[in-house]
């Protein structure tokens, strides 16, 4: 978190810790905060403050955008569209719907992860009740043609959710312009707080909660408000915005020097969706002859935190979904490593990495019966 | 990390790595679960095995077990070698995390094949 967050939190633990809900002083105290956090993510992302929802998470707003739209709108029809490199809480989500008799297709993505608007306005069928594409993905960064596909939603009248947790705060978010109806926000993505989120509901949005109680959020999302996380979320989104313009050109740059050093010092290493637009803080590079899940123990105990879309690493022992959809073979992703730069990211830490893998890389390498046998 | 301090020494300083040129026998196995591969050399004297090699493509825990499962074999009599675990593998190495249980199959499954023909 960023030292301001936590300087923002602080007075909630110790002075202000009334209920928001409650009428007594204390209580409204904490509301008053919580609607200057409120109006801090709105403006992140063009909203009204009415327009946001906070939740616990990411996770969480993109279950209430799909099922509270899915669950509104059956009368309407049960067809869902969706990508296939959606992150687990949206690809989940949508194959529980599937499995309570939902319809959902599954656009395929391109070598660098982009969804085609063309394949998008032919899978919209007159029972389409929802489309729900990510902004930007969270392993290989590509950023979807979002503007394009809400203008084919809204000419088609179909509803618009699309999962912003790895756009917000990294690149420009004009909720209006993208013409989306539901956007999902983490906070800790933006250097805020764990267990926070937020999702954009626009105004005449017709969604069923999924938390139902006391009526909190305009009764879009019951439970009693998380304040503390709540104001450290909005602080974040202050500083994210204010960022946006100089921290993050500064860290596409270092991405680039990252990749560049890498490339210059390892045969046989790629870069993925480097043809795309793409996050400039996600960068997710394949090692021949090298898995993934040793990469990354090698550069832990070195002290740098990545991480794989090996099998080796993932619970299911799949290899990465993400991966699989761009054309990579189980072989390809076994080799991958994602790095996440952030705006605390700095030019030494890019140049220790440049530094340090080529040593570990070798090393495994030396260890595969297949090197240079090519 | 959920390793212990011998499969990260194993991981990271692995004993027994290369080739033997004018080995007996050389099986190449692979993991059917995650992809990851060992191919493992041996030299078989009075069945007894008299030296052990490896390679391996895979992760931290692949690669400690393949190399402590080689370096066991080393002075075994076949017999006694077929009789290797992967559970004893796994245990020698303080044990593995859930999710990589299946990595010490790796090596017990070339040993297994290794020994074949003796």
């Amino acid at each position: 978190m960023r030292p301001e967050v936590v300087a923002a939190m602080m007075p909630v633990f110790t002075e202000h810790f009334g209920n928001a809900s409650s009428i007594h002083w204390f209580g409204q105290q904490a509301k008053s905060m919580m609607d200057d956090a409120r109006q801090q993510v709105a403006r992140l992302i063009n909203a009204e403050t009415a327009e946001v929802v906070f939740v616990s998470g990411g996770t969480e707003a993109d279950n209430l955008a799909i099922r509270g739209i899915a669950d509104s709108q059956r009368a309407k029809g049960r067809h869902i569209i969706t990508s296939r490199i959606e992150h687990h809480a949206v690809l989940h989500t949508c194959k529980d719907l599937e499995k309570q008799g939902y319809d959902v297709t599954w656009l395929p993505v391109s070598g660098d992860g982009l969804v085609d608007p063309e394949d998008l306005r032919k899978a919209i069928r007159p029972d389409t009740i929802l489309i729900t594409i990510m902004h930007a993905n969270n392993e290989i960064g590509t950023i979807q043609p979002l503007e394009e596909i809400g203008q084919i939603a809204e000419d088609a009248d179909v509803y618009f959710h699309s999962d912003g947790v790895q756009s917000t705060g990294k690149i420009p978010v004009d909720v209006r312009k993208l013409k989306v109806d539901l956007y999902s926000m983490s906070s800790h993505k933006i250097h805020g707080p764990k267990g926070v989120g937020a999702l954009f509901v626009r105004k005449g949005t017709i969604l069923k909660p999924t938390m139902t109680g006391g009526g909190h959020e305009r009764n879009r999302r019951s439970g009693t408000e998380n304040v503390a996380g709540i104001v450290g979320f909005g602080e974040a989104a202050r500083l994210a915005r204010e960022g946006l313009k100089t921290d993050m050109p500064r860290v596409a740059t270092l991405r680039d020097r990252l990749e560049a050093g890498l490339k210059s010092k390892i045969e046989l290493i790629h870069v993925n969706a480097r043809n795309a637009p793409r996050l400039p803080n996600t960068s997710n590079i394949m090692v021949d002859y090298a898995e993934g899940e040793g990469l990354v123990i090698s550069l832990d105990l070195k002290g740098v935190a990545v991480s794989t879309g090996s099998a080796c690493s993932s619970g299911s022992l799949e290899p990465s979904h993400v991966l699989t959809a761009i054309g990579k073979t189980p072989d390809e992703a076994h080799g991958s490593l994602r790095f996440s730069l952030s705006t605390m990211t700095t030019e030494e830490d890019v140049d220790y990495v440049v530094e340090t893998l080529p040593g570990i890389v070798e090393r495994l390498r030396e260890l595969s019966p297949y090197y240079k046998r090519v | 990390m959920a390793y212990s301090e011998k499969l990260l020494d194993y991981f990271q300083n692995p004993r027994c790595v290369g080739e033997i040129p004018d080995a007996h026998a050389i099986a190449e196995v692979s993991n059917p679960v995650c992809g990851d591969v060992m191919k493992l050399w041996v030299k078989v004297d009075d069945g007894r095995i008299q030296d052990a090699k490896f390679k391996a493509q895979g992760c931290s825990a692949a690669i400690a077990t393949s190399s402590y499962a080689t370096e066991m074999l080393i002075g075994m009599k076949v017999a006694e070698a077929r009789r290797i675990t992967r559970d004893q593998i796994a245990e020698a190495l303080g044990g593995l995390p859930a999710s990589k249980v299946h990595c010490s199959v790796l090596a017990s499954d070339a040993i297994k094949e290794v020994l074949k023909g003796f």
